[in-house]
């Protein structure tokens, strides 16, 4: 049966089935079970449940090295801005071994980052930093936006044989969402479909999803049929889905909370345009955070980011913009 | 007082001499065959005794991380030569298929786990593999080598504090050279600066350190072997400091295409001016100095030290022949082992 329970109990649920499922799993972090009495703790003992340092370096190098030498590790990061605090280890070391190595070695490691927690954080713990890690050849790119999607993509973040960054939003953490029971693995590189419809596609990432479903229902009353998509996952990337989607409505609306010039969108409407411009009735529309850093005081927040109605006026947009291709 | 028989005394000379041996005819490949090695190359010559004398101490199921000064380990450890040789000249043959080259050379299976080419960052890859090897209770203990330059980093700070803290089984061997390039010592390390060993540096994190003479492999083995028996016994991590003279320049030249690469001489004549300091050096180039010792010892005659070099030699012109007749890469293997 399945279970209705919040986006970050699916990504401890997955965590957990896979410490049980296979004992080379490990989760550790600051401030990852202090006490004893954890429920983890207590399910799989002091070896493979650790409260860490402060020292994003050695929690990130230990699990590249620990991972080299034949563990699972889940580094418990809290926020995705302070990998930025050991960036040499993440993008320089964990996915460098096995290419360098020829593939004598490889480094199974997940790197659990909460990001985007537009809420009044201010600048230094908001940002919507997948982008930067899209761009590095070895490393997985994991943006779930259902708690489903949140224990799926976690199982198979930690089978995989790659590092994997796994970015969950901190404004989904307590959304309730129905979620399989047990073993449960989403693979990676299949986008969602979320809602179907023929005139209009918007793809959107991460927390986005939701806004762009909002948008979708509000749009639907003025009898526009809008398909979102959610990639969920960015490396691997399903660009098939999008270009087949595109084919269909001929209009492609992107939306991510990033800030334009380093989104994952901008990524998107890149290989959009150059594999599927054939399709395109319109010029694509991104609907991004402005490239700004995020400021404390909400109605500054609220100017930057993407809404509901940015993404009714980007559909507007690219349904009355002229065919820019038979 | 040492425990090694001389069979074993005789495998730590031999290993030295062919590291040494290995060591020349990389920095020879510059002048006989320009352009056959790219980018920048580490040697490890200087530190023959130190390597030696560390990874004798090691068992089976033990391993170690080192850093782009990375040839040395993986000769003692009984990977071919062929295989190091081909990889720095950049062949199919090499052991990581040309991939990583001579600053990331690795051979799990022999328990060398990896070198990465950033200073100090392999110090938490090996106290990372410390704490799998913990978990795994099978007595294993891992070896991390790094320089002196390599101390100053966040990630040895860091690294250092978590292995005291959950009593890792770890021996930290800086190779203290006292360049970090062409910066000596005391210009960038407030104990060198203060006078006192680098392995002061333990006491910030309740481990013992010791500093040792890194040019004599009786003293490295008798160190190292302690800090590996505290280890393996479950009482946590050391620091080694050994002290080492490197007896080439820090690495080839670094010059963009078109600019032959080779090897100028190193920096206390280069930069500082000073020829005595290296002379001084070479005459207590720790090869020599162990072979008088056996000798004088009784355990290796001039007979037998004859044909350990001429075996290194021969062993070594093997490994520069079956570099260059190794074929390149297929350009579109390039793409391969991106993703697991």
């Amino acid at each position: 049966m399945p279970h209705d329970i919040p986006y970050i109990a699916a990504i401890m649920e997955a965590i957990s089935l896979e410490m049980a499922r296979d004992e080379s799993v490990l989760y550790y972090g600051q401030d990852v079970a202090p006490s004893d009495d954890h429920d983890l703790v207590k399910a799989f003992g002091r070896d493979r449940i650790r409260v860490s340092p402060i020292s994003e370096t050695a929690e990130i190098g230990m699990a590249v090295g620990a991972a080299l030498a034949g563990m699972r590790p889940v580094v418990e990061l809290l926020m995705a801005e302070f990998m930025l605090v050991a960036m040499n280890q993440v993008v320089n070391e964990a996915p460098r071994f096995r290419y360098m190595s020829g593939g004598r070695v490889k480094v199974p490691v997940v790197f659990k980052a909460g990001y985007g927690f537009t809420a009044g954080w201010s600048g230094q713990h908001t940002g919507s930093i997948y982008g930067m890690f899209t761009g590095v050849p070895g490393l997985k790119v994991v943006v779930p936006s259902t708690a489903a999607d949140a224990k799926g993509l976690m199982t198979t973040a930690i089978r995989d044989d790659n590092p994997v960054c796994y970015f969950h939003h901190y404004l989904l953490t307590l959304i309730p969402g129905e979620v399989p029971d047990g073993d449960y693995a989403v693979p990676f590189g299949q986008a969602a479909i979320r809602r179907e419809g023929g005139d209009v596609t918007i793809v959107a990432i991460g927390y986005m999803v939701n806004k762009a479903l909002e948008a979708a229902e509000a749009l639907a009353s003025e009898g526009i049929q809008a398909e979102v998509i959610d990639p969920r996952t960015l490396v691997p990337f399903d660009l098939d889905t999008i270009l087949a989607s595109v084919e269909k409505t001929g209009r492609l609306v992107i939306v991510d909370q990033a800030t334009r010039h380093g989104s994952a969108s901008s990524r998107i409407a890149a290989d959009v345009a150059e594999h599927g411009f054939s399709s395109l009735k319109a010029p694509i529309k991104q609907v991004t955070a402005l490239d700004a850093t995020i400021p404390y005081s909400e109605p500054m927040e609220a100017f930057l980011l993407p809404n509901e109605a940015k993404i009714a006026d980007a559909v507007h947009q690219v349904l009355g913009g002229a065919p820019v291709a038979a | 007082m040492t425990e090694l028989d001389n069979d074993r005394l005789i495998w730590i000379y031999t290993q030295m001499l062919r590291i040494r041996e290995f060591e020349e005819r990389v920095k020879r490949t510059f002048e006989d065959h320009p352009g056959v090695i790219r980018g920048h190359t580490h040697l490890a010559d200087g530190a023959e005794a130190s390597i030696v004398g560390s990874l004798a101490t090691l068992e089976p199921g033990d391993q170690l991380f080192a850093t782009y000064r990375c040839h040395g380990y993986p000769i003692a450890l009984g990977t071919p030569t062929t295989a190091i040789m081909a990889e720095i000249y950049g062949r199919r043959d090499g052991l990581c298929g040309g991939y990583g080259g001579s600053m990331h050379l690795v051979d799990p299976e022999r328990g060398f786990l990896g070198s990465s080419g950033i200073v100090g960052q392999s110090i938490p890859h090996a106290t990372g593999a410390a704490y799998a090897a913990q978990i795994r209770k099978q007595g294993q203990v891992v070896l991390s080598f790094f320089g002196d330059g390599a101390s100053k980093q966040g990630a040895f700070a860091e690294s250092l504090n978590l292995a005291s803290l959950w009593n890792l089984p770890v021996v930290y061997i800086m190779e203290n050279n006292n360049y970090n390039v062409a910066t000596r010592s005391e210009q960038e390390d407030a104990n060198a600066a203060h006078g006192e060993p680098l392995a002061t540096k333990a006491k910030a994190y309740s481990m013992p350190g010791v500093t040792i003479d890194g040019g004599d492999p009786l003293v490295v083995y008798e160190t190292v072997k302690q800090a590996v028996d505290r280890a393996r016994a479950g009482d946590g991590p050391t620091l080694v400091e050994s002290k080492v003279y490197r007896l080439s320049a820090h690495g080839n030249l670094i010059a963009p295409p078109g600019v032959p690469l080779h090897y100028e001489e190193h920096e206390a004549i280069t930069v500082f001016g000073n020829r005595d300091e290296y002379e001084a050096a070479l005459r207590g180039d720790p090869i020599p100095r162990f072979r008088a010792k056996l000798v004088e010892d009784g355990v290796l005659d001039a007979q037998a030290a004859q044909r350990i070099a001429q075996a290194a030699r021969d062993e070594m012109q093997e490994a520069v022949d079956f570099g260059l007749n190794s074929p390149l890469p297929e350009p579109e293997r390039a793409l391969d082992f991106v993703y697991a």
